[in-house]
């Protein structure tokens, strides 16, 4: 004999209505019936059942609101025997934990004594606290793993099975819904969710690249005279200019700022990712919320605010999934290119290389100038070459014209 | 790399007490039988012959008597080594190491500070029955004021002494009668032992086997059957069990997430009690599985022998439990 359970419909949920049963006592249940329509804060959800056998009877009657958890019905498995002797015991006991009193909000008056049982006892998620500290920063939902631990408790590498499993969903609205509360993520998860939305990538996304060079003169320049009168803390970088660039150059081409969902859906806000590489290895991308409405030195500001938080792995995880477009940029010293790996489901990701030195045809002279190499990748499902290379034109206007951004 | 040399754990202890023989000329070895007969396991023998009678000295049947002698030496400004020839005879001079060696320096105002060393045999496998295989490290563990180490390995058999004696406390020093005959290769120059620390014994990092003793040989061949099954366990040895070295192994378990602790002494209330309590204070939310442990049998120690060996863990429990922990 089993229970069926209330089950989570997401993180969120602590408990749902029974507004409809869908099979009787007696029927036959083979794994992906509807057993029951609930109600949660999500709306009406119809529930599965994920084993065959025979619902034996009902423990919660419609009406009834219950805990995530708790048991709604008493199933039969396939090929078990009919009766069980345990009624006897579990009514003393539900007898002796009466005053606990059920959180059924439909009064127990006609309620079986194994009803009483089932409001009462809400099973205890057995995890060990590594696993569960683990689970809670990366807001794992525990009633979806099982266990693999001593007694089925859930240890580490079950809740890190179920973070590859997370990271391989496609990152649709839920995540964006995700609760923005601060949350640190642990290292070693990093690589694995890198890993996972880096295969994902390659996998579904098909990628073009287009890159462009452009000149740095004028915005170098430019960035020389306003950090002349600041002090050494409030002064510009580079990648202050390009962050804004980029934000500015996606107003003449949305379609790339936008998310992959069955179709391209562009974005009104514009959050830019921005890599930050981890010292021990690995990445993390939080997004720069707006940056087409910041002034340069406010996205200076986040990036004072950002960087040293993320190297902290101290993220709010709404930072890390608000991303409508990424920027990867290599700074000082670095490779002269970049090509970078869309981060899904966003349609494109743009590299800046090192700023350098080349020589470059200038007003048919040969010059030595700042350049730098800005590669774009682009999602061919979503946007084809020529919006690429309108956005990169772009681009290249704005970091012309350093003053207007 | 230094020399290797195959030496048996008596020759460890013994080259130990003879190195410090002949650094310091306070040092004098004080026990029963230690002189004539060589010691109850000849780790003394000949050292009458090269040191004399004034350093080696023979006492009477007396360990109240005698180690009360060997603190009030050491106060006097000598560094003697007593030996109470095993721990099971370590209940008659309790009250001078208790009452005397390990209060002093408190009673005195921090005036006196007792740097008495004492030796003692202790644990099972000589089939000496019940009353001559006691286990009594957690006995002794327990008393603040004492610094209590025991000698898991021929490295520390040999090296662990000359730091003892450099100690302004009491120290007593656990000796394993049963690994007395076992050989291994030690570095010529290994140099002395950090009583403050634990050591890792073999790195790992699937679980901690926490040990001290003879546990720790056993251990570590656990660790070795275990490796040929992909487990990767490290070892470690508490090798001082008062005060415990507790950063040793609380990193370890905040890297391995999981513990097995292994000990001869019997199980409730022994070093292992301690040491998991602390792990629960200090790596609680590091712990990946509920900490284990393997002490010896509560029953008095049975001569049979195959008795005697069910009594206290035995390098397949180890392996075993391991596996339960890991593979449930």
């Amino acid at each position: 004999m089993t229970d069926f359970l209330m089950p989570s419909l997401g993180a969120d949920m602590e408990a749902g209505t029974l507004v409809q049963w869908k099979k009787k006592p007696g029927d036959q249940l083979t794994p992906g019936d509807i057993i029951a329509e609930v109600e949660t804060q999500k709306g009406l959800i119809e529930i599965e059942i994920f084993e065959a056998g025979i619902l034996e009877s009902y423990l919660i009657e419609e009406g009834d609101k219950v805990p995530v958890g708790s048991p709604m019905a008493r199933l039969r498995p396939e090929g078990s025997s009919k009766k069980t002797p345990e009624t006897h015991p579990i009514q003393e006991k539900s007898q002796a934990s009466k005053p606990l009193a059920a959180i059924s909000e439909k009064t127990p008056s006609e309620s079986s004594s194994s009803q009483k049982k089932t409001s009462e006892e809400i099973p205890r998620i057995k995890i060990s606290p590594l696993a569960r500290s683990i689970a809670e920063k990366n807001g794992i939902d525990l009633s979806s793993i099982t266990g693999s631990g001593e007694g089925g408790a859930i240890i580490k590498a079950d809740v890190e099975k179920a973070m590859v499993a997370k990271a391989g969903e496609p990152a649709g609205k839920e995540t964006r819904e995700a609760p923005s509360t601060a949350k640190t993520i642990p290292q070693e998860s990093i690589r694995t969710a890198v890993a996972a939305a880096m295969s994902r990538s390659n996998r579904e996304i098909p990628h073009y690249y287009l890159e462009k060079r452009i000149d740095m003169l004028a915005a170098m320049t430019w960035l020389q005279e306003v950090n002349r009168q600041r002090k050494i803390s409030e002064r510009l970088l580079p990648v202050v200019l390009f962050i804004k660039a980029v934000a500015k150059a996606l107003e003449s081409s949305p379609e790339l700022n936008g998310i992959w969902d069955n179709g391209l859906q562009i974005q009104n806000q514009v959050n830019i990712g921005f890599v930050i590489s981890l010292r021990a290895g690995g990445l993390l991308v939080p997004a720069i919320r707006d940056a087409d409405l910041k002034s340069p030195e406010e996205i200076m500001a986040v990036l004072n605010e950002l960087i040293p938080r993320a190297r902290a792995l101290k993220l709010r995880s709404s930072e890390l999934s608000d991303s409508t477009i990424t920027i990867t940029s290599l700074g000082e010293n670095g490779a002269d290119k970049v090509f970078g790996v869309i981060y899904p489901p966003q349609v494109a990701i743009v590299g800046f290389g090192s700023i350098i030195n080349e020589a470059v045809v200038h007003e048919g002279m040969l010059a030595i100038r700042p350049v730098v190499h800005v590669s774009l990748a682009g999602d061919h499902r979503a946007t084809d070459g020529l919006s690429g290379s309108r956005f990169l034109e772009a681009l290249n206007n704005n970091l012309q014209n350093p003053n207007a951004l | 790399m230094s020399e290797l040399k195959k030496i048996t754990y008596r020759e460890a202890l013994k080259a130990g007490i003879r190195e410090a023989l002949l650094n310091d000329d306070r040092v004098f070895l004080m026990g029963e039988d230690v002189g004539r007969y060589g010691g109850a396991f000849a780790v003394s023998k000949s050292l009458l012959e090269e040191f004399g009678e004034d350093r080696i000295m023979d006492v009477p049947l007396s360990e109240s008597g005698f180690v009360g002698a060997g603190i009030g030496a050491s106060l006097a400004g000598m560094k003697p080594i007593v030996e109470v020839m095993t721990v099971n005879f370590g209940l008659l001079p309790m009250d001078q190491i208790v009452n005397n060696a390990a209060t002093l320096l408190h009673m005195s105002g921090g005036q006196l500070n007792v740097p008495v060393v004492i030796r003692m045999s202790c644990g099972i496998g000589k089939q000496l029955a019940a009353q001559h295989s006691h286990s009594w490290e957690p006995l002794f563990a327990h008393i603040p004021g004492l610094v209590v180490v025991s000698v898991g390995t021929h490295e520390d058999a040999r090296g662990m002494l000359h730091t003892a004696l450099e100690h302004p406390d009491p120290v007593i020093i656990f000796e394993y009668t049963s690994m007395l005959n076992l050989e291994a290769e030690i570095q010529i120059d290994a140099g002395h032992t950090d009583i403050s620390r634990a050591k890792v014994r073999r790195e790992g990092k699937d679980i901690s086997i926490i040990t001290y003793g003879i546990g720790v040989y056993k251990a570590l061949e656990a660790a070795k059957r275990l490796s040929e099954q992909g487990i990767d366990a490290e070892v470690i040895d508490l090798r001082v069990l008062r005060p415990l070295d507790e950063d040793c192994f609380i990193k370890s378990v905040s890297k391995t997430h999981r513990a097995l602790l292994v000990e001869e002494a019997w199980a409730s209330v022994n070093i292992s009690s301690e040491v998991s309590a602390r792990i629960m204070e200090n790596a609680f939310y590091e712990l990946d599985a509920p900490v284990k442990r393997l002490g010896g049998s509560e029953v008095p120690i049975p001569y049979p022998l195959h008795l005697e060996n069910a009594s206290v863990p035995q390098v397949e429990d180890i392996e075993n439990a391991v596996i339960k922990i890991l593979r449930p």
